[in-house]
């Protein structure tokens, strides 16, 4: 297993408040090997990027690989929380992983910050104090694509997902937007890599548009088998599709598709500005919104840190609360159950010299909270 | 449910079928001859699609990348097999089954370590893209089509190659007793080489072809690998007509079951819980047919008694 160590030293030492400052410890688990590594590994370099260019002393950041397993992923969180005495962890990409470490984490004390997973079971019933989610609550991109689906004149969408909790997560928000009919609503396996079958539904049911969520390798299969069958239907999905990582192995099969996300390269602020430049020196590639999330996270642990310890934890959790950082998003705020309010924008695949990435064409939902919000008593 | 539907799907599960078949029929090929449970058979068909996404990245030629991916996985297979596996023959199936997976290990690690997390880009080519028109109106990918027609090929020559040449005796008389072609002269280390060989080099071709319609990543393999052992242990193992028929028969079943029994589900549920109820008991379905395949035959259709 890859253990990497980050002690952040920086130069010259202001002798009085560094001296009595304990270390703060950030456990990282996250998927670095096997399908969806690419995740992991863009939102770890999106927050260690974060964190270098503060440069303070007395942050340690352990980063683990949970191989997108869950019981890895528990055993790792326990080993982190119980004999290194993490103070804050973070990294998780997939909700079934979320589901299986965030409750147990945040019961005994520690402050779990989402950088990518959101389910709807941790924005509403089982919200928790020290549970933030920095990136969005899965229905969030998809009710997004609902209601841009609506403004698109969209009637009879044909809509699929993986089995698991975030897939279900985003047909539910997908429909609770969305108004017109559905020609169709299938779940696939997670992890499945053909989609024949589901082309020739789709085919068959007299659909006008296709929604889909098929995060990573999936979403290349779906898209390229897609464009080889000749059903000609337009396309819109949420940005987990379409993300820098992925749009080079998809394609011209993904030119000019609709997708939406909380955040883009073209955002116009200059924490924006500034991130996707030095992303681009430091890693040679453009940063996908997964880099973002990874970044926004480790900004805001940051900006919590200058404020109060994490031990002092009423202190410490006002401080996230308070989301006082520059977020590339641009504007940034935090619920009641700690998941963000957000405008969510509409994107279109675009060529830029020979690399494909999105361009915002629209703003799909302005200020946008979760649904789940009421059901948290917290 | 129209027929041209029903027709499409089955045309789906006989390509799921053949791609399958090139998979198993390595896989039973070792075991049948060398007794060996090779997990790491995955593996070669992952290299087989990187090599083609890198040849195909170069020369732009996809013809060029399924004689890379051939070469790449034989290559990669008879190497394996010389400096690992060999070591393995007469150590119990325990021992293989972890050698074989920290080969896997070392395969994904090397292979992210050589072209970095990020899936690459294989496509289809021009002159096979798009759909063509079958009798009775379905519209069918030219490609899937090219596929079913390879698979069935190479189906049909290894047929041949087992039942009518000077290899195919000496790998049946190695199934049946390895001691005595050894003592008959057949230099069975060599044969060894070549069957895993052959075995890796039919992985590593289904691993380009279809990276060409899917994402070709690391830990692609695994997921395929899973269901060729379902397939051999229907099929029985070493037999490769069970290979074919049991390849056959899980595509089949995958396929029209992913498809159908959401839609069983939908006569007496709401939409939204049958299309979840019906995905999750489809996914089961294969398994559910191996279970039912060794109650009645426990050595799997074509298995030996032994």
């Amino acid at each position: 297993m890859k253990t990497i160590r980050m002690l952040a030293m920086a130069a010259a030492v202001p002798a009085l408040a560094a001296a009595a400052q304990a270390d703060t410890k950030i456990g990282m688990i996250t998927t670095l090997s096997g399908g969806g590594a690419g995740l992991g590994v863009d939102v770890r370099d999106g927050f260690m990027l974060a964190i270098e260019q503060d440069g303070r002393e007395g942050v340690e950041v352990v980063i683990e690989d949970d191989q997108r397993k869950p019981e890895a992923a528990v055993q790792i969180a326990d080993r982190m929380i119980q004999s290194e005495k993490g103070d804050i962890m973070t990294g998780i990409i997939w909700s079934n992983l979320a589901m299986a470490v965030v409750p147990a984490a945040t019961a005994q004390g520690v402050f779990y910050l989402s950088p990518n997973a959101g389910p709807s079971a941790l924005a509403g019933k089982r919200c928790h104090q020290n549970y933030f989610n920095v990136a969005w609550q899965n229905d969030n991109l998809h009710e997004a694509a609902g209601a841009y689906a609506n403004e698109a004149g969209l009637k009879n969408s044909f809509i699929l997902a993986p089995n698991y909790p975030a897939g279900q997560d985003a047909l539910t928000g997908y429909k609770r937007m969305y108004e017109g009919e559905l020609a169709g609503e299938i779940y696939t396996k997670l992890g499945q890599t053909d989609y024949a079958a589901e082309i020739a539904q789709i085919r068959a049911s007299g659909a006008d548009s296709v929604y889909f969520f098929l995060p990573g390798g999936m979403g290349i299969s779906f898209l390229k088998q897609y464009a080889g069958s000749g059903v000609d239907l337009p396309v819109v999905g949420p940005a987990f599709s379409f993300d820098q990582g992925i749009l080079q192995a998809v394609g011209d099969a993904a030119l000019g598709v609709k997708n939406t996300s909380q955040w883009n390269k073209d955002i116009d602020n200059e924490a924006n500005a500034e991130f996707v430049a030095s992303f681009q020196e430091k890693y040679g590639r453009l940063p996908s919104l997964y880099a973002s999330q990874g970044f926004d996270t480790a900004n805001l642990i940051l900006s919590a840190l200058d404020k109060a310890e994490p031990a002092d934890q009423d202190a410490f959790r006002a401080a996230l609360k308070a989301a006082d950082f520059a977020s590339v998003r641009g504007s940034f705020k935090f619920g009641d159950n700690h998941h963000p309010i957000q405008d969510i924008y509409v994107r279109e695949v675009i060529k830029e010299g020979d690399v494909f990435t999105n361009k915002i064409i629209a703003t799909g939902l302005k200020d946008h909270a979760d649904a789940y919000g009421g059901e948290c008593k917290m | 449910m129209t027929y041209i539907l029903v027709l499409e799907q089955i045309l789906n599960g006989l390509q799921l079928g053949v791609m399958l078949f090139l998979m198993a029929a390595g896989l039973t090929l070792v075991f049948g001859v060398m007794g060996l449970i090779n997990l790491a058979h995955g593996s070669l068909y992952m290299v087989g699609a990187f090599a083609a996404a890198a040849v195909a990245g170069w020369t732009g030629s996809f013809l060029l990348a399924l004689i890379a991916s051939l070469a790449a996985a034989a290559a990669a297979g008879a190497l394996m097999e010389l400096v690992v596996i060999r070591r393995l023959y007469r150590r119990d199936h325990l021992d293989q089954v972890l050698a074989t997976f920290a080969l896997i290990l070392i395969f994904s690690e090397g292979t992210r370590w050589l072209f970095g997390s990020f899936p690459l880009f294989l496509d289809v080519p021009s002159y096979l893209s798009g759909p063509v028109s079958l009798p009775g109106g379905i519209e069918y990918p030219l490609y899937r089509l090219t596929i079913i027609l390879i698979g069935l090929g190479i189906a049909a020559g290894l047929f041949l190659l087992i039942a009518r040449t000077r290899i195919g005796i000496q790998i049946r008389a190695g199934e049946a007793d390895r001691e005595m072609i050894a003592a008959l002269g057949v230099d069975i280390s060599k044969l060894y080489t070549l069957v895993f060989a052959l075995g890796a080099a039919l992985a590593g071709l289904a691993g380009a072809l279809v990276g060409a319609i899917q994402s070709v990543q690391v830990g692609m393999g695994e997921p395929v690998l899973i269901l060729a052992f379902v397939v051999i242990v229907i099929g029985g193992i070493g037999s490769i007509k069970g290979a074919l028929a049991g390849a056959l028969l899980v595509g089949m079943t995958d396929t029209l079951g992913g498809v159908f029994l959401p839609q069983l589900f939908a006569l007496f549920l709401d939409p939204a819980s049958a299309a979840s109820a019906g995905a999750s008991l489809a996914s089961m379905l294969i398994y559910i047919l191996m279970a039912a395949i060794l109650l009645v035959r426990p050595s799997g259709l074509y298995g030996g008694s032994a």
